[in-house]
């Protein structure tokens, strides 16, 4: 975006002339008309969007602004009144905040192992079977494009309710969009440590495995960790439409409404403070592993 | 020649790759017993029994085929074609597809491969070949059935209820009522319902009317009533999946671009070298880590209550959540600039709005715009778990759908839509980056 694309030929020397002053002039006129254009045409999507949007809904965008704090202080002023009994709902929670964690940490696990594999059979240079490289690229993009909320509602039907469906919803999607950034590590990889193994008779998996991996495994880790973050959200998500965990147990008790509120504000605590100590620790981790400890 | 290492120095050496070694195989070892706790913990052993392959079964066949309802009322004897068995598929009275054949009292329905039922006004007869005669007929309030013993395990009779079960379709009779389910491939009524006068014409017929016909309905051209009859079509509602794409889609934009207009301001407030003072900096970088640790769910609940359902309360829920990240990145961006190009500007006596301007935006632009456009992808696949909790777009309409347990043809319709609607998006977005930010 700074502006130096404008300029001589390479390998002349730029003459001072006022032809290319002009032309340069004209060029960044030219640009700051386009700039201006492509703003107006935002503007105008964002305001008639909004727009748009708001006929659609229920509820008018002023009056809800006005009622938006309402239902945090008729939860927050019961929960005060009833404060005693916080520690022990929170306490309460914690199998099934156990469980939402669970849920995201096997799933993330699952899904890097997934993905490792995928992404060495699909990256070039690297490819087992090279033909199959397009193909491999297809698959991870379709498993990246499945929201994870309709893998898991489907299988909620066969499999009933529980971690489960949950589970292999995040494996699937993570699986599919790590897969495509280990591959992008992959690809910066140096291919020298392969070589000198292949020329001693190594397989491709010891290939990979001791030319590769010491390589790629610190941004590989690096990656699984945000990912780790990001599939703790969704977990608890999942939860809420019916795949066990706290977000379940948030919505029984949103369900239930006024009288358990208490226990409401339990689990948003016990959650905001899971989500913001996996995020510390992940956020720790990933500069270590990016700096180099 | 050979380089021997003084053992002094190789074994300090040897001894880390021996606790190396050590790490490398603990760590699938500690994996392992991770997975194996989770087996037992998530009752994998129990799924097998909890799973309900029945349900797998319904749903991959109602993805690739349809049913159709034919059913007497055997009080008043009324027989009715429906497709799906909904009121939407249901034909003109009198009227039937070609394998329905109704002569006065009689009804005889043809599933083909040589299974023929009839209705008749003493009961109803399954003839199924390979086996035999199933008849049925009411007698003192009670079925009497007369089919070849023994009974095979697809037949299940009781008094008040006969159900056969065969590859050519599904036979049920009660006191009540007789019904036959034969299946057909493919999404029935896709296109056209059974309103329209375009239904059950072939494509060429249908493109020849489309561009030389006769007018087949008199009010409007031929072409312009597919399209509507199409977009109006009652058993798929094109119209409201329609909108209800373009609602996610809305989502998804408003609040992403809604987040990034609002955060960058205070990403300058923000960062360390726009403001001096750290208190301020302090506290808006801890807002930051409230509204992304309090986590889109959350808000999505709060906003609903407010703001009621629709795609405005799903656009704000996004907009809240991403200002967080969008706070945390793009003041970390400002913080990186080269302080230079600014120096430049200042030179030339630009206020700090010039500067800010000129100097800075140019520098964070691309860095900026590509994370934004990153989760304009990203957030056009959570504006559908928000829609579904909200109640807009396309997540509810999936959500509903998946719930009645029956219309499974519809849900495997929306998937291919988010699927292509993400994909879409996705390549947009990729597109886009390319366009603004390299230049091409």
């Amino acid at each position: 975006m700074v502006d130096i694309a404008f300029g001589p030929e390479p390998g002349k020397k730029p003459a001072h002339s006022t032809a290319n002053a002009e032309a340069y002039l004209a060029a960044q006129r030219r640009k700051r008309m386009y700039g201006g254009v492509l703003l107006i045409f935002f503007v105008a999507a964002m305001a008639s969007g909004f727009l748009v949007a708001q006929d659609r809904n229920a509820g008018d965008f002023m009056d809800g602004l006005q009622r938006l704090g309402d239902f945090p202080s008729e939860v927050l002023t019961e929960a005060w009144a009833k404060r005693g009994n916080l520690p022990g709902l929170m306490w309460a929670a914690l199998p099934s905040l156990i469980e939402t964690v669970n849920i995201a940490l096997v799933s993330t696990l699952i899904g890097a192992l997934a993905a490792c594999i995928l992404s060495l059979l699909m990256t070039r240079g690297l490819a087992r079977f090279p033909r199959l490289i397009p193909y491999l690229r297809r698959l991870t993009d379709g498993m990246r494009a499945f929201p994870e909320i309709v893998i898991a509602l489907v299988l909620i039907y066969i499999l009933g309710g529980g971690p489960v469906p949950a589970m292999i919803a995040i494996a699937v999607h993570t699986a599919g969009a790590l897969g495509k950034l280990f591959s992008e590590v992959a690809e910066n990889a140096d291919l020298k440590p392969v070589e000198g193994l292949s020329s001693v008779g190594a397989t491709w998996g010891q290939q990979m495995w001791f030319g590769i991996l010491p390589q790629v495994a610190p941004n590989w880790l690096s990656y699984a960790l945000l990912r780790f973050e990001i599939n703790v959200r969704a977990s608890a998500i999942l939860g809420f439409v019916g795949a066990g965990g706290i977000g379940y147990e948030l919505k029984i008790a949103m369900q239930w409404g006024g009288g358990r509120y208490d226990q409401v504000v339990a689990i948003f605590l016990v959650l905001f403070l899971t989500i913001v100590v996996i995020d510390q620790l992940s956020d720790r981790g990933r500069e270590k592993l990016v700096t180099g400890r | 020649m050979t380089a021997s290492l003084a053992p002094t120095a190789a074994a300090p050496i040897l001894a880390r790759m021996h606790r190396r070694r050590l790490i490398a195989l603990s760590v699938p070892a500690v994996i392992l017993a991770y997975l194996v706790y989770i087996f037992f913990s998530f009752d994998i052993p129990g799924l097998a029994q909890r799973a309900r392959m029945d349900n797998a079964v319904i749903l991959m066949s109602d993805f690739v085929s349809h049913k159709v309802h034919v059913s007497r009322d055997n009080r008043s004897g009324a027989v009715v074609t429906a497709i799906e068995g909904e009121a939407k598929g249901t034909y003109p009275a009198g009227v039937h597809p070609d394998w329905v054949t109704v002569q006065g009292d009689s009804t005889t329905i043809n599933l083909g491969d040589g299974h023929v039922v009839t209705y008749d006004p003493a009961g109803a007869r399954y003839d199924i070949p390979g086996y035999g005669l199933v008849d049925i007929r009411p007698e003192g309030g009670r079925l009497a059935l007369t089919a070849p013993e023994p009974l095979p395990d697809w037949i299940n009779a009781s008094g008040n209820r006969v159900t056969v079960t065969t590859d050519a379709g599904r036979f049920t009779y009660t006191r009540s009522r007789v019904e036959t389910f034969r299946y057909f491939y493919g999404w029935e009524l896709f296109f056209f319902d059974l309103n329209s006068p375009f239904h059950g014409r072939g494509f060429f017929e249908l493109a020849g009317l489309a561009l030389w016909g006769d007018r087949v309905d008199p009010e409007r051209a031929n072409i312009v009533g597919m399209a509507q009859d199409f977009w109006n079509n009652e058993m798929w509602r094109h119209r409201d999946v329609a909108w209800s794409i373009f609602e996610t889609m809305l989502m998804a934009f408003l609040g992403t671009f809604g987040a990034a207009i609002v955060s960058l301001p205070l990403a300058f407030i923000a960062a360390r070298n726009f403001n001096v003072l750290a208190p301020i900096r302090f506290g808006l970088r801890r807002v930051f880590d409230f509204v992304r640790g309090v986590d889109s769910l959350i808000w999505t609940i709060i906003l609903a209550r407010a703001f009621g359902p629709g795609p405005m309360t799903g656009a704000l829920a996004i907009l809240i959540t991403d200002i967080g990240s969008f706070g945390k990145t793009f003041s970390e961006a400002l913080e990186n600039i080269d302080e230079k190009q600014v120096e430049g500007i200042r030179s030339t006596g630009a206020n700090a709005l010039q500067r800010a301007r000129f100097g800075v935006i140019p520098q964070v632009m691309p860095v900026l715009l590509s994370q934004v456009l990153y989760y304009f992808e990203s957030n056009t696949r959570s504006a559908t778990v928000v829609g579904a909790i909200v109640g807009g777009g396309i997540g509810l309409m999936l959500t509903q759908a998946i719930q009645t347990q029956k219309d499974w043809e519809e849900v495997a319709y929306y998937m291919v839509l988010i699927i292509l609607m993400v994909m879409a998006m996705d390549s947009l977005s990729g597109w886009l980056r390319r366009k603004l930010i390299k230049g091409e």
